[in-house]
């Protein structure tokens, strides 16, 4: 290769081709690992705990063995036809060609993107943090305070085309989220106040704050339930599909929004001075950085993102505020920023990972009966996984890798 | 007669490198052996390996003519081997006497510390080798020297025959090193061996029995001080001929670029740190700041440089107030710095070099328009500094962090020096580094010099003030207490100095 070929190759480098740089060095192998052993030992877990099994290995021990396997196959089967679809189903479908039938068919692969897109808007929220070398641990307060924001403009706002209503709300959720970012944020910029604590503190103070507004302001007048009136039709997110499918135009934006994360991140001075404090803060300091105003930025930031998966759900699945609608998706976000590396091509991609998953799991408790805990045991083994690598570079005989200092890592434990 | 200890064709691989390459090593019972060799050279490895924390991959070792294993420290010290490390394993709370029973206590009636025995032991010690050592005094409160002669004891507690010292003379005054080898040749003389490990070439010549220099992981040979002088040690450890002086023009004085008043600069821990400290520099001319490390010089740079506010005083850099200025608006003043910590201030590990070496002109044209990053710009620049400044990489765009010590000095001393500067502060810039990086980054400096460029020199070594600096300032205790011409300034005035000690 000439110089020049070699310097045109350097130069062409984009998200796609720096996130695999980044993975290839062992930790896409380490990834793929992870979640192949954690569904060997989830498949594992739902052998020795059906009673059918042990009644089996009475009679012979091949037969337990068989009814074991073939207990996580169908659990396994179950799952897949929760999250994907059932392959026979959408055969029979097209073949008699019924437009609700063939709908019905394809829903679940559909409503598991649903389910991974606040995943992604949550994912990028505690991304973004940890680039920063923030512990962003607020990004469930941030998002149900984002959702009752979105909400209120998308309840009291009338008579305005969608074209402006929706954007409006959506800004609406960001700067919702934001704010609540933002107080942890000053906190530990000015008195150094740990945003790990303020963050959990925050979380409380926004579930019990927006019990109170679906009690009082935000309460549908009809109602006698705490939920808020249906948000205006022109503040709802664009379906693809008539019922059932609920497929969103969210789902893109959610997708665009990691573009401009990634762009933010990796392609501006503000990224730069984001990434270099997060990396090293006295060498941020060093180069002139402002310390205080960038840890203040990336947590409002950090906090809107999350402020846009409440105003996601609102605005796409549930056009009405409700007590507890969002269960978890902030704590999940933490472990799914971690298992994509922070990048926001890998937030996206075990977004749509854990969004199948959690969508598989609800269908399979529904359709088979197996309790949703296997889905938590079994994320909770894949991200042990990837989180000590050394164990599965132990069990498959890995090399460890050369210099491992690409791994995002947090300064924000121990005060710093 | 039967050498003490023995290595014969010991081979360590690591991933990609080949860090020993079948290395003979022989020491003899009562000599200074010295191990000489650049940073990398593979002198820490073939130590680590005697002393039991890697294991060989080929090789044998010979203690008394006995083949043994070593596979722990204690092994080591079992077989009566001991190191000293080049940071000191000592805990500051603890007295000598705890710090040297530390992981041997003595113990009577069930468990309770027996401290008067090993007291006793360590004064017989002290004693027989004039170490001049107090069991009961708490670690915090000695001097480095004394920390250092503390390590020794340790190793002497535990009846170590052969003792390694690892860069023993890093952390010392220029008294402290005499005193040091004072010691060492009466350990000696007393029957224990000594290996020294170092990259300085006047203490091998002056206080060793035999010299190995080691060079890529292979012994270039074995020497002895009457055979060799500093020129033939430097060329064998770099692989070519080096240039040791220095040439040095005689300066041009320009005007005053920086002028530091009374300026009274705190600590983390909000001690007085700098005292009342005033001096200038002027274009073209280097001022030398000379003194044992923690004399206020790390406090005095982060005041000058925008990391920390003085409380009291004032400064002026180009005729303007920098004295509560940040590090940007010195920068921009056209002030450059390399910091003495340099993975921790000075670069950022885990970025690309190409993103290092525009670490303080990432927001300013041509590297970014508006605050869209223009990387081919960044990559331009990147590649321009590795040419001049010859950074040995395969490419710009892996982390800094996975380069040698000296090419990551390299990125930053070639950032700082691509900009348009009128003043620099230079803490540390050779610390850690071998012979040819130091040797390359003492010409630069003198380029920058001879171009009118004001340039403040902190440095804990004595001969690099002495060899670089126009006028050297001593620090003392947070305060300068002399200001010397270079020329004509003796060694051990300037030691004495840095000791403290004021001639009357």
């Amino acid at each position: 290769m000439s110089e020049k070929e070699k310097k045109q190759d350097t130069k062409k480098k984009n998200a796609g081709k720096i996130f695999l740089e980044e993975v290839s060095k062992s930790s896409l192998t380490v990834t793929i690992l992870a979640i192949f052993t954690g569904l060997v030992l989830g498949g594992l877990l739902v052998a020795v705990t059906t009673v059918e099994v042990y009644q089996a290995f009475d009679i012979s021990f091949w037969e337990g063995i068989k009814t074991g396997a073939s207990a996580a196959w169908s659990t396994y089967e179950a799952l897949f036809y929760g999250s994907v679809g059932n392959p026979g189903k959408i055969i029979d479908a097209i073949k008699v060609g019924e437009a609700e039938d063939i709908r019905r068919a394809f829903n679940p692969f559909f409503d598991s993107l649903v389910v991974s897109t606040p995943y992604i808007f949550a994912g990028l929220a505690v991304a973004l943090g940890f680039r920063v070398g923030l512990f962003n641990i607020g990004v469930e307060g941030q998002l149900y305070i984002g959702a009752a924001t979105t909400v209120a403009a998308a309840i009291f706002l009338k008579g305005l085309p969608a074209i402006v209503h929706v954007p409006i709300s959506l800004l609406a959720g960001f700067i919702g989220g934001g704010l609540w970012g933002f107080v942890p944020g000053l906190l530990k910029a000015t008195t150094g106040g740990h945003e790990v604590i303020n963050t959990i503190m925050m979380n409380y103070i926004a579930f019990r704050l927006s019990e109170f507004l679906l009690r009082g302001p935000l309460k549908n007048p009809e109602g006698f339930t705490p939920v808020s009136a249906p948000i205006e039709e022109s503040a709802q997110l664009f379906r693809f599909f008539k019922s059932p499918i609920r497929f969103h135009i969210g789902f893109f934006i959610a997708l665009f929004v990691a573009y401009l994360v990634y762009l933010l991140l990796f392609k501006t001075t503000w990224g730069f001075t984001l990434r270099t404090v997060g990396a090293n803060p006295r060498g941020a300091k060093y180069a002139g950085m402002n310390i205080t105003r960038t840890t203040i930025l990336a947590m409002v930031l950090s906090g809107g993102l999350a402020g846009l998966a409440g105003a996601n759900e609102v605005m796409g699945v549930n056009h009405n505020l409700a007590l507890a609608f969002s269960s978890g998706y902030g704590f999940d976000a933490i472990a799914l920023a971690l298992l994509g590396n922070s990048h926001p091509v890998g937030v996206v991609l075990s977004a749509i990972l854990f969004g199948f998953l959690r969508n598989g799991a609800i269908q399979m408790q529904l359709s088979a009966g197996i309790p949703i805990d296997i889905i938590s045991i079994l994320q909770a083994l894949i991200l042990a996984f990837i989180a000590a690598p050394a164990i599965i570079r132990t069990i498959y005989r890995l090399k460890e890798p050369d210099i491992d200092i690409d791994k995002v890592t947090l300064g924000g434990w121990g005060g710093n | 007669m039967k050498p003490i200890l023995e290595l014969k064709g010991i081979t360590k691989r690591f991933p990609g490198v080949l860090a020993n390459d079948k290395i003979d090593l022989t020491l003899n019972k009562g000599e200074i052996h010295a191990l000489l060799g650049e940073n990398g050279a593979g002198k820490s490895t073939l130590m680590n390996i005697l002393y039991g924390l890697y294991d060989p991959d080929e090789g044998e070792i010979f203690v008394n003519g006995e083949k043994i294993s070593v596979s722990s420290p204690r092994d080591a010290i079992a077989h009566g081997i001991g190191m000293v490390h080049q940071h000191f394993m000592l805990v500051p709370v603890f007295t000598v006497t705890d710090n040297v029973m530390l992981g041997d206590e003595t113990t009577r009636a069930g468990g309770f510390l027996d401290r008067k025995s090993p007291a006793a032991r360590i004064r017989e010690i002290s004693d027989e080798y004039s170490l001049e050592v107090d069991p009961n005094s708490y670690i915090r409160d000695l001097p480095v020297g004394v920390q250092q002669r503390v390590e020794i004891i340790k190793l002497l507690y535990r009846e170590a025959n052969i003792l390694i010292l690892d860069e023993p003379t890093a952390v010392l005054t220029p008294q402290e090193v005499d005193e040091l080898f004072t010691i060492m040749r009466s350990l000696v003389d007393s029957g224990k061996s000594i290996i020294f490990i170092t990259h300085k070439l006047r203490e091998v010549l002056t206080f060793a029995d035999r010299i190995t220099v080691i060079r890529g992981g292979k012994v270039v040979g074995t020497t002895t001080p009457k055979d060799a002088n500093q020129n033939d040690l430097a060329a064998m450890m770099v692989g070519r001929d080096v240039l040791l002086e220095v040439n040095k023009k005689p300066s041009e004085v320009k005007d005053k670029v920086l002028e530091v008043k009374d300026l009274v600069v705190l600590d983390d821990l909000n001690h007085v740190a700098v005292n009342k400290v005033s001096f200038d520099v002027r274009g073209g001319e280097i001022l030398g700041i000379a003194g044992v490390q923690g004399n206020g010089q790390t406090e005095l740079v982060k005041a000058i440089t925008g990391l920390s506010h003085p409380v009291e005083g004032k400064m002026t850099l180009a005729g303007q107030d920098i004295t509560h200025a940040n590090p940007r608006t010195i920068t921009e003043i056209g002030s450059a710095h390399i910091p003495e910590d340099r993975q921790q201030d000075g670069l950022v590990l885990s970025a690309t070099i190409a993103d290092n070496m525009v670490l303080n002109t990432y927001y300013l044209e041509p590297f970014a328009k508006n605050v869209v990053i223009q990387e081919d710009k960044v990559l331009e620049n990147a590649e321009m500094i590795i040419d001049n400044f010859d950074v040995r990489t395969p490419s710009p765009l892996i982390p800094v962090g996975s380069l040698s010590g000296g090419n990551q000095q390299k990125v930053i001393v070639g950032r700082e020096f691509s900009r348009p500067i009128k003043f620099l502060v230079a803490a540390q810039p050779t610390r850690g580094l071998d012979v040819g990086s130091i040797e390359y980054i003492h010409n630069r400096l003198l380029e920058k010099r001879d171009d009118g460029c004001a340039i403040l020199l902190v440095s804990t070594e004595l001969d690099e003030v002495m060899e670089l600096s126009d006028r050297i300032a001593v620090m003392f205790e947070g305060e300068i207490i002399a200001v010397v011409d270079a020329e004509g300034a003796t060694k051990e005035q300037i030691g004495l100095l840095m000791a403290g000690v004021v001639e009357a």
